[in-house]
Parts: C-alpha cells; structure tokens; sequence
C-alpha cells in the first residue's frame, strides 16, 4: 500500500513512523479494511508531523469489535422489546431474573464494615495470604499431599482471566515448552489470553456435534501427538461453552496419556461447586492429578461459586516437584504481577477469606451453592421438558446430559441471529445458552424460539 | 513420580545437609521448574518486610509510601468509609464493563482535566478504569507497543523504580532524561530542557504531574510552561503519571496544574490517575487511564482498543473500589469531606516537613537541609548515600530504600527528633 499522495520530505523519524502507520492501515479485518480505504489519504495527511495542531498519534486507529460475549449483553441492553431474554453472559441469575448476592457474601460484608480495625493497606504482591491458604485448601482438598509438604505456591490473582494470565505470563517465561494446546471450542477469552502471555496457541479436539458429546477418542489422539512437554488447558468441570465433561474414566486415561509424555496440566475452575453441587466433586478432575505427585497450574475464580464477578477474585496456584521450587517459582510470579498491577484488590478476597476460615459461614455458603446449581439444574430438566411437549425434531437429551451454566444448544450462527431479530432472546453466536438467564417464566418462550427456528431454519 | 517428589522434599528440608548442586539436581529430576532462579526482592516493598522482622522498639519506617496518621497509624478516610456503608448490603457486584465504572471515570476525568473542561462535553477523552496507577500506566504502555510500535518512553532519572518494569514488561524500549539535580537536591532544569530539545520529534515523555516520586522535586509553573512550548516544538506526546492530585499542595486544582498547562497549550495528553493516597484506597486498586484524542469518533476508537487490551489481562476492573470513589466524588457533601480529609494528610506531612529540617538546624548541621522543605509531596530526596542509608537502618533501626529517600508520611511528632537526631549522625562531616 503505497502512500503515493503523501510528503515524504520529512525528518528520518517521520519517515519511519509514516511506514509503521502505513502497516497499521493495512487491513486484518474487512472492517478495518473498509475503514482505511476510505480513510487512507485524508488520514495520512492528518499525521502529525505534517499536520500543526489538533491531531493526534493514534489518529489511524480503528476502533475495536465487540467482544463477542460482552458484546451480547450489549446489544440486550440497547433492545426494547419488553420479551426480551439475555442468555449471554454467564452470570448467576435468580427465578425473578435479578442478580444475586449469597447471603454470607452479605454477612461477610457487614463483618468487615463493622471492624473498625480493618485498612486499606496494600496487600502483598502475592495477595492476601489468609485467602491463597484457603483457596489452595479448596481447590486441592485440606489433607492434600501437596499442600502439607509446602509445595504448592498460591497468589491471589484477579478472578480466573487474572489467574490465566499470570500462569500464561510465567509459563511464557520459565517453561521450556512455549506451546498450549486447548479444547476445541472454549471459551472465548482463553486464545487472547495465552497468545498476549507470549505462548503459541494450538488446539485438541473436544466437542463433537454428531453426539453433542465429548469427542474422547480426538482428544486422546491429539494429546497423543501434541510435542512432549507441552502444555495443555483443562477446563476442571462445566465445560465452556459446552457443558460436556469427561467422565473420571475418562480423566484418568486423560491424566495417565498426559503424564505419560510429561504434558503440563493447566486447569481452569471456574465453576468449583457450581457444576454438581458438590465443592469436593466438582475438584475430583484436579486432584487426580495432585495425587500422582506430579505439577500442575491451576486457575481459580470466586467469580460464580460465591458471586463475587466484579470484585474479580481469584488465585493461581502452581503444584511443584519440591518446597525450594514453589519459593522460586512464587519469587518470579511476583515479578510477572508487580509491572500489571503491582498487587492485587484487597475486598474481594478479604470476602472469600471470611468465609472460607469459618466453619458456619463455610457451610451456608456450600448450601447457597448447591440451591443455584439445582435451580440451574432444574431449568435443563424444564427446557428438556418443554421441547418434548412440543414434539421438537431433533434429540435434545444434551441439554440434561451437558452440567454446569451453560448448554451448547447446536444451533448454528444464523438461526442465533433469527432467535436475536424475531424472538429478542439473546445468547453468543456459537449457539451458547446461559442456563442461569432462565426462569419458570421464560422457558417456554425459549422453547417456542428453538422449536420454530429448528423447524423454519435448517 | 510419587516416590521421587518425596524425595525431592525432603531434600528440601534440609538444605544445610547437601551441596547445592546436588540439591539443584535433585529438584530438577523431579520438577519442570527446577530451573527456575529465585527473582530479587523489589527495592521498595523489601524494606518494609525487613522492617516488619526488626525487634527493636524504636524502629521507624520511612520507607514505603503509604500515609501514616501522627501515630504512625495507617488511614481510612472517613469519606471512604461512608461510602462503603453505603455499600454494603445495597449494591451488588455485577461484572462492571471492559472499560469499568462510567461514574467513576466520568468523575476521574473531571478531577484531572478540569470540572468545565471542554474535552470533556465534546467527549473527546478515551478513558478507562484501571488497576490503580501501576494498572494505568501498564495498559498506556502496552497501548503504545500495539499502535507505535517503533516509539519509545523517556523516563526521568530518577523515578519509581516499577515505571522501568512497567514499559520493559510492555516492551516498549525506554531511554532517560536528565531531571535530579543531586549537588542542588532540585530540578536540573537545564539538563532537562536539553534532553527535551534533542529527543527525536514525536517522542514519548512520561511526566511526573505533581509530587515526583522519588525526589519530591517539582518544575515551578514557569518551568512547565516552558517545558509545554519545547514539547509543543518538538511535537512530543506528554503521558502524565499522577499519583498525587491533592496530596502534595493540599489542593486538587492546584496539583493538576501542569496537566492544565499542557491541555491550554494544545497538547494531546495520555494521563494515569490513582486513589491509592490521595483518597487512602491502596488496596482497592483504583485508578484510571485517559487519553485525549482529535474528537469523539477517535475517543470512542481509542476507548475500544484500550478494553481489548483489558479483556485478556484481567476481563474488567474490581468493582468495590470505583464504588468507593464514584459515591465521594459524586455526593457534594462526601466530595467536601474527602477535600478536607485530604487536605489535612498534605498539610501533616508539610508540617512533617518544617519539623524535620527544623530539627537539624536545631543540632547544628553544617549542610544545608532546605530541599526538605522545598520539595514536595510524600517523598523527601534526602542526598543521603546508601553507605550512610545502611547505617541509619543497622545503627538506628530507620528502614527507608537505599536511594535516601525518604517517606515523610512515616515521620510523626513523636519521632521526628530521633529521625533528625540519626540523620545528623550519620551526614555530619568528620
């Protein structure tokens, strides 16, 4: 794209930076290419070395597209249509439609306000240490191995993207290896995710469509012929966007075909609890591998399991050969956190620490946890229901198979946008449903938008 | 594998008993991260940890910068803690937007760039929540590796020491600019002019607004008018870290001054804001990145890319802390409260300030102890060398970073004359 209209008379400086915005305006995207084919000469004659006033550096920039999750709460929220349904984001929604605070988060809260002790102070570069004890404790189980010989280095991080990122920073610098392999599809955050840490990001086969199942014998196969030593990202339980779990069957082979050619394990829980009911079922994928002794990462978030989405707290671990490398691995962590955000936000985890160190509080909230996931859990059995009644095409038995928040409808991008456009019902565009954004009230509007856009719509 | 990790544990647990290679061997045998180096501890926050393991009774910490009451006492403004009451078990705690809190940037921007400011009725400001000004500045920094990617970052010498991890982290190449001026414990203000005059045209600057941090030494208004025209000449971009609107004059408006002459002059700046001091918010994380672009289609643009870069590092910004901050700045009566408040911190540490160069005097030190005085903010750039800084912290138990410099917000009336008393000690010739 040569800028033939354009002065090149200047100073070597202008020179090059007049080349460098040159290859921005070089399109990735056909949006972007529409814009800088409109906007190319008058954009470039806007430089600012030419220019003398009121123009800016970032003058050919684009602007962004959506975020294609957050992006969907977006466009619910510009919608006037009073029937409207948001299955979009995955945040816990109660019967009524609303948001919900657990009631020990309230109490918790209340504690905290009420101590006239408490400051502000900044916490630790590896955060509240109360709160990495507590989180290792649940995630790994109180009696487990790894913790009791000190080798696990926990640092508070910022909910499970935070946690992500930090492992992905470390990894990218510490780890031979600079290759990790996730499912096919995940959620939609994770490619970015590993790519900014500096990791090369490849993919195994893990939804099949035809049985909207796990494709056990893909996965098998393409762990078998990842590099020895690469990493490889685990969603712990409640798969996202799918739903679909191994069995522990499955995990076990999993686990034995992974620490057989040394793959390194790097687990996302995003849903501890949140997927059976159960806080210790919901771990049993990650401490199967704790058991065998060897490493693993693992990414924690409080997000969904106590309510906590905005106050984005959360905790990587890392699992080591010994107690002197989980020092010096904690050491470096340090350094990855202290340039991002030198230390992490002090009121969420003071929250979950609350909590989790007392016994009464910690069994409230295990039975809080429990009555959003059988709410959660009843609305599949309901949406199964409702399209049985109505005598749907098509065997739906995914959606009481799939566990956790989500459900990967099948539905494909232009019957997600007919579901958009006619009925106001909103999810992602993989056809990815929120199981928390139903209610009694709204599954059979959900189940009347399938029914018909399965049956207009092939 | 099972048997080995037991092994390697145990080995670990008694480092004394084998040689260090053999131990390396053996943690490597069993770990991936075997290899992996202990990092070094960072300057500032390990002068506190070694404060914290000091037995000794008259031990004083002038070393992070975190504000201290006459007791010695950490704070919670009484604004913040209004508003958390406020809070509590009435608001719940949604995911905010990539970008953060609206009301709190809305309020943010307000702050730095002026209650009226046209910039902000023509919405012609990118802003974003980030994480305190560590977070802001991070995400400027990665925001120029993405879109000026062959641009550097001039940073002054001295300044806080995570500033060179921030950009080196983003990698984005740094250079420095001459601003200490050590034998006048000022601003080298030539030096300064020079470094400004010979940068590349279009070169990145980051600014300190008000309160350098580490020296406490300012440009007078004049100087920064001077400065604004030389960046104007050389079409620099001027990002502004300002981690102590209110806290180093008293007064908000007065602190944001060289940001005001920078925007009259036309410049189109970038600007990180913090509440960590200023409203005693540390741990919350709460801060806020604006840049100032042509007009309102670029700003929306900018804003778009700047949450791009949020979304893979940590999705959104914590909510509780920009609650905070917004229901301050937002309620008339809590936003008075919260001047007051701060107001009351500055004029602790200026006293703070009197008292200690008062005290030297008092002992008959020969040297001349004006900059402390004249300098401003939290910090005092004392001239002490760290042989003699080694000596303050071995001989007097005062912890304060190796660069001689010093937290004003530690020093308290009740130990104010033991600090002089030590200093004097330590700087008197011979």
């Amino acid at each position: 794209m040569a800028p033939a209209n354009v002065r090149t008379a200047q100073a070597p400086s202008a020179d090059r930076r007049l080349r460098t915005l040159v290859r921005h305006l070089l399109p990735s995207s056909p949006r972007r290419a529409a814009a800088a084919a409109a906007d190319t000469s008058a954009t470039l004659e806007s430089f600012p070395t030419m220019a003398s006033q009121g123009s800016s550096v970032f003058a050919a920039l684009a602007q962004a597209p959506e975020d294609p999750i957050l992006g969907v709460t977006v466009a619910y929220n510009k919608d006037p249509s009073p029937v409207k349904v948001n299955l979009g984001v995955g945040a816990y929604r109660t019967e009524e439609g609303k948001p919900l605070v657990l009631n020990v988060v309230r109490r918790a809260e209340q504690m905290l306000i009420n101590n006239p002790s408490r400051v502000k102070e900044y916490l630790p570069i590896t955060g509240l240490a109360e709160f990495n004890k507590l989180s290792a404790k649940l995630i790994f189980g109180a009696d487990s191995p790894a913790i009791q010989e000190n080798r696990v280095t926990t640092v508070q991080c910022l909910s499970g993207t935070g946690s992500l990122r930090v492992g992905g920073e470390f990894l990218a610098r510490h780890y031979h290896e600079r290759t990790i392999y996730i499912p096919q599809p995940t959620w939609g955050n994770h490619p970015k995710v590993f790519t900014l840490s500096g990791l090369t990001v490849r993919s195994y086969r893990y939804y099949d469509p035809a049985t909207r199942g796990l494709d056990f014998k893909g996965l098998l196969e393409d762990l078998s012929s990842a590099p020895s030593g690469s990493i490889v990202l685990l969603h712990a339980c409640a798969h996202n966007p799918t739903g679909v779990d191994p069995t522990i069957d499955q995990w076990e082979q999993i686990r034995q075909l992974m620490r057989s050619k040394s793959l390194l394990p790097f687990f996302d829980s995003a849903y501890q609890g949140f997927a059976s009911g159960s806080l210790d079922k919901d771990a049993q994928s990650v401490r199967m591998f704790v058991a065998d002794g060897g490493e693993l990462l693992m990414a924690q978030s409080y997000a969904k399991n106590m309510g906590l989405y905005g106050e984005r707290v959360g905790a990587l671990s890392i699992v080591c050969g010994s107690a002197d490398v989980a020092v010096r691995v904690e050491s470096q962590l340090k350094l990855v956190v202290r340039p991002m955000y030198s230390n992490p936000p002090l009121h969420g985890a003071s929250i979950v620490a609350t909590i989790l160190r007392d016994s009464e509080m910690f069994n409230e909230w295990t039975l809080e946890l429990k009555a959003m996931a059988d709410r959660i859990i009843s609305m599949r059995q309901q949406l199964f229901d409702a399209l049985k009644s109505r005598g749907t095409p098509g065997d739906w038995s995914h959606i009481i198979k799939q566990i956790g928040m989500f459900t990967f409808t099948g539905l494909n991008s232009e019957q997600v946008a007919f579901m958009r456009q006619e009925y106001h019902i909103y999810m992602t565009s993989d056809g990815r449903i929120s199981m928390a954004g139903l209610s009694m009230r709204t599954v059979p509007d959900l189940a009347d938008a399938i029914h018909a856009v399965v049956t207009q719509l092939k | 594998m099972a048997t080995l990790s037991r092994a390697a544990s145990s080995a670990a647990r008694r480092p004394a008993l084998l040689p260090p290679r053999l131990l390396a061997a053996r943690a490597m045998a069993s770990s991936l991260f075997g290899h992996v180096e202990p990092a070094p501890k960072d300057p500032i926050l390990g002068v506190t940890e070694a404060f914290l393991a000091d037995p000794s009774p008259d031990k004083v910490n002038v070393g992070v910068g975190a504000y201290r009451d006459d007791n010695g006492q950490p704070v919670v403004l009484s604004c913040v803690r209004e508003a958390e009451r406020r809070i509590a078990g009435n608001l719940n705690m949604e995911y905010l937007p990539m970008g953060g809190s609206i009301k709190m940037i809305e309020e943010s921007l307000k702050l730095a760039y002026g209650e009226d400011s046209g910039f902000i009725k023509d919405k012609r400001i990118a802003a974003v929540q980030a994480l305190s000004g560590t977070g802001a500045c991070r995400l400027f920094a990665d925001f120029q590796k993405r879109f000026l990617p062959d641009s550097q970052i001039y940073i002054p010498t001295p300044t806080w020491s995570n500033h060179h991890n921030i950009w080196r982290d983003a990698q984005v190449p740094q250079k420095t600019f001459t601003y200490y001026h050590p034998e006048s414990r000022g601003l080298d203000f030539s030096g300064l002019m020079n470094n400004i005059k010979n940068a590349p045209d279009g070169s990145f600057f980051l600014l300190h607004a008000c309160a350098h941090n580490p020296t406490g030494v300012d440009p007078t208004e004049e100087q920064w008018r001077e400065i604004s025209h030389q960046f104007k000449v050389k079409k620099h971009f001027p990002f502004f870290d300002m981690a102590y609107q209110g806290f180093a004059s008293g007064d908000p408006e007065r602190d944001a001054k060289a940001i005001r002459i920078f925007l009259e002059d036309g410049h189109q700046i970038g600007c990180a804001q913090s509440y960590a001091k200023n409203m005693g918010l540390y741990g919350q994380r709460a801060g806020c990145l604006s840049i100032l672009c042509e007009d309102e289609m670029q700003a929306v643009a900018v804003k778009s890319q700047l949450q791009q870069i949020a979304r893979p590092m940590y999705s959104n910004p914590p909510v509780h802390g920009a609650l905070v901050v917004s229901i301050i700045l937002n309620d008339p009566e809590l936003k008075s409260l919260w001047l007051k408040e701060v107001k009351g911190m500055a004029d602790r540490i200026i006293g703070m300030r009197k008292a200690l160069k008062e005290n030297l005097e008092k002992l008959g030190s020969p040297l001349s102890w004006d900059h402390i005085t004249n300098q401003i903010g939290m910090f005092c750039y004392s001239g002490m060398t760290p042989e003699q800084v080694d000596r303050l912290t071995n001989e007097y138990h005062i912890y304060m970073t190796r660069n001689g410099r010093i937290s004003m917000a530690g020093v308290t009336t009740g130990n104010v004359a033991c600090l002089a008393n030590a200093i004097h000690e330590v700087t008197k010739p011979n």
